[in-house]
């Protein structure tokens, strides 16, 4: 009876997760739980792990003591990880985001310098034909940051999930007939050819899908991205100051208009993982935390009162959107990080 | 503005009539230099040898396009942040070139190295890429190939659309620009 084959699984209805998968073993688990009772000596003979597969699904059934485990995971393979990062590599290259785009065509409405709202007119008319082409949007691809939001109930089957992701960039790169913009070693300086390798971010989330977001970064605008750590008094004040210094000394070679990405609190290293993470967000959305949101605004307005303007030369629109994410942190701190995104604002999110 | 229409070389005569704000289409060669390129132009200069092409009255433009995919000229292509170059663009204005193509500002080292050397600062549109592509007629590896995207390029452009951001005079149009929108 406990065998390896399919059919001991009767399904009554359409398998689509973890939970349905679960329920239709729930008569399974019955069945196997009256076998252990009624041929005791055969169970202890058969102690053990049994697997299932089903689908993209998988059970292991253990068995011990009279008692019945099943593990209800999703099997992914590698290769679709590889492939699915590949597509979202070139896609996000050559399709800017809508959000983006609504946001040049707001700036573009009240933009008061005309040499401004020229070049904002052509980022609209460079992004359509980017888009009809399928060709870069931007000729500087990126480095390539890859968010993996990872349910807790995947399991990654045929390789190493790190390496996959790595050859999703290398394979995207090169059938999207993207830029290679890597060096090997940061001091030694010799082009991978490959875009390889890219950053990768994963975090644990629930569910038994994977989130992936690929996030071109280009060169001009990261350069200019900077990190503090403020004296806790100084509060609000020294935070809206640091993050207009660090726009002012960009200025023009972050490529405005730009989406700021701000992190304040948690750790030297968490301050500007959050600040990353804010550039994703939507443009036209705010942080829930109504005194974020308020300062999201403020800084916006400041921001756009530096006159940078579109490329730096001049104008009311250096920047389209603030998105401000926070962590808490020690007694003693108030780090602060800009993460600055330049107007190929490129972002891709796929779920498998 | 009407655009005024340029074809390189440039005489000294060209530059000292442009002025900051001057909208320019460009027609004819320019050549892709950036970083890599520029740090091995200048220890050709400092070892007293020659560069592989001659750059005297030409126009460099500081970019890395993506690659041409099948039936492509060239693939996207827009300049790179300009700043990058300060530390090389005294010297080769002092070689001879008479005008860089970046985007964003400079330092005021390349300000004074443009009145020094009768020299010309132009920004086209950062990653304005799929619309410049278009604009390429032909392109060619002349030096450096081992460099990839930071080889030494060879374009032939047609309506290449820029502006003067820093002429021959102490025009800077960023400064210029960013003080009639700024609010206190």
């Amino acid at each position: 009876m406990l065998t390896k084959s399919h059919d001991n699984i009767k399904v009554d209805h359409k398998i689509e997760s973890c939970e349905t998968f679960k329920h239709s073993c729930e008569r399974l688990i019955k069945k196997i739980e009256s076998y252990i009772l009624n041929n005791n000596n055969v169970v202890k003979h058969k102690q053990g792990q049994f697997e299932t597969f089903f689908n993209d699904f998988i059970t292991v059934v253990s068995i011990s003591h009279r008692k019945v485990d099943l593990l209800f995971m999703r099997n992914i393979h590698v290769d679709k990880i590889t492939e699915t990062v590949a597509i979202s590599c070139w896609e996000a290259c050559y399709y800017l985001p809508e959000d983006i785009l609504n946001g040049f065509q707001e700036a573009a409405k009240t933009e008061e310098s005309p040499l401004g709202k020229s070049i904002l007119n052509q980022l609209i008319e460079n992004a359509e034909l980017a888009a009809v082409e399928n060709r870069p949007y931007c000729h500087d691809t990126g480095l390539t940051v890859v968010f993996a939001e990872v349910g807790q109930d995947v399991h990654i089957e045929g390789g190493d999930f790190y390496e996959a992701v790595q050859n999703g960039i290398r394979k995207g790169y090169k059938e999207g007939y993207l830029r290679n913009s890597i060096v090997g070693d940061p001091l030694l300086r010799k082009n991978t050819n490959d875009n390889t390798p890219g950053v990768v971010h994963t975090k644990l989330v629930p569910g038994d899908k994977i989130k992936f977001t690929v996030l071109p970064k280009g060169g001009g605008s990261e350069n200019m991205s900077a990190m503090k750590f403020l004296l806790p008094g100084e509060g609000v004040e020294g935070v809206k100051k640091f993050v207009i210094d660090t726009i002012e000394a960009a200025g023009g070679k972050a490529c405005p208009p730009i989406v700021v990405g701000v992190g304040i609190g948690g750790s030297f290293d968490k301050v500007t993982e959050i600040a990353k993470e804010a550039i994703l967000r939507e443009v036209g959305s705010h942080h829930d935390e109504p005194h974020i949101a308020e300062l999201e605004k403020e800084l916006l307005d400041d921001i756009n009162k530096t006159g940078i303007g579109p490329q730096g030369l001049g104008g009311s629109n250096t920047a389209l959107w603030v998105s401000i994410e926070t962590h808490g942190c020690h007694i003693t701190a108030l780090p602060v990080a800009v993460n600055i995104q330049c107007h190929a604002a490129r972002k891709k999110s796929v779920v498998i | 503005m009407t655009a005024i229409n340029i074809t390189p070389p440039l005489t000294k005569e060209d530059v000292m009539k442009l002025k900051a704000g001057d909208e320019i289409l460009l027609n004819g060669t320019i050549y892709v230099a950036r970083d890599a390129a520029h740090k091995r132009l200048l220890s050709n200069l400092d070892n007293g040898e020659d560069f592989p092409i001659d750059l005297k009255n030409e126009i460099i433009f500081y970019a890395g396009p993506t690659p041409p995919k099948p039936g492509q000229v060239i693939g996207s292509i827009a300049p790179t942040t300009a700043a990058r170059m300060d530390p090389y663009t005294p010297p080769m204005f002092e070689y001879g070139v008479k005008g860089v193509i970046g985007k964003g500002p400079r330092g005021e080292n390349v300000k004074e190295a443009c009145k020094e050397h009768s020299a010309i600062c132009f920004s086209a549109i950062g990653g304005l890429s799929a619309l410049l592509g278009e604009r390429v007629k032909s392109a060619e590896v002349i030096a450096y190939d081992d460099l990839g995207p930071e080889a030494i390029r060879k374009l032939e452009v047609e309506n290449f659309p820029v502006l003067v951001v820093y002429d021959a005079h102490g025009g800077d149009l960023y400064e210029q620009e960013i003080a009639k929108y700024k609010k206190a």
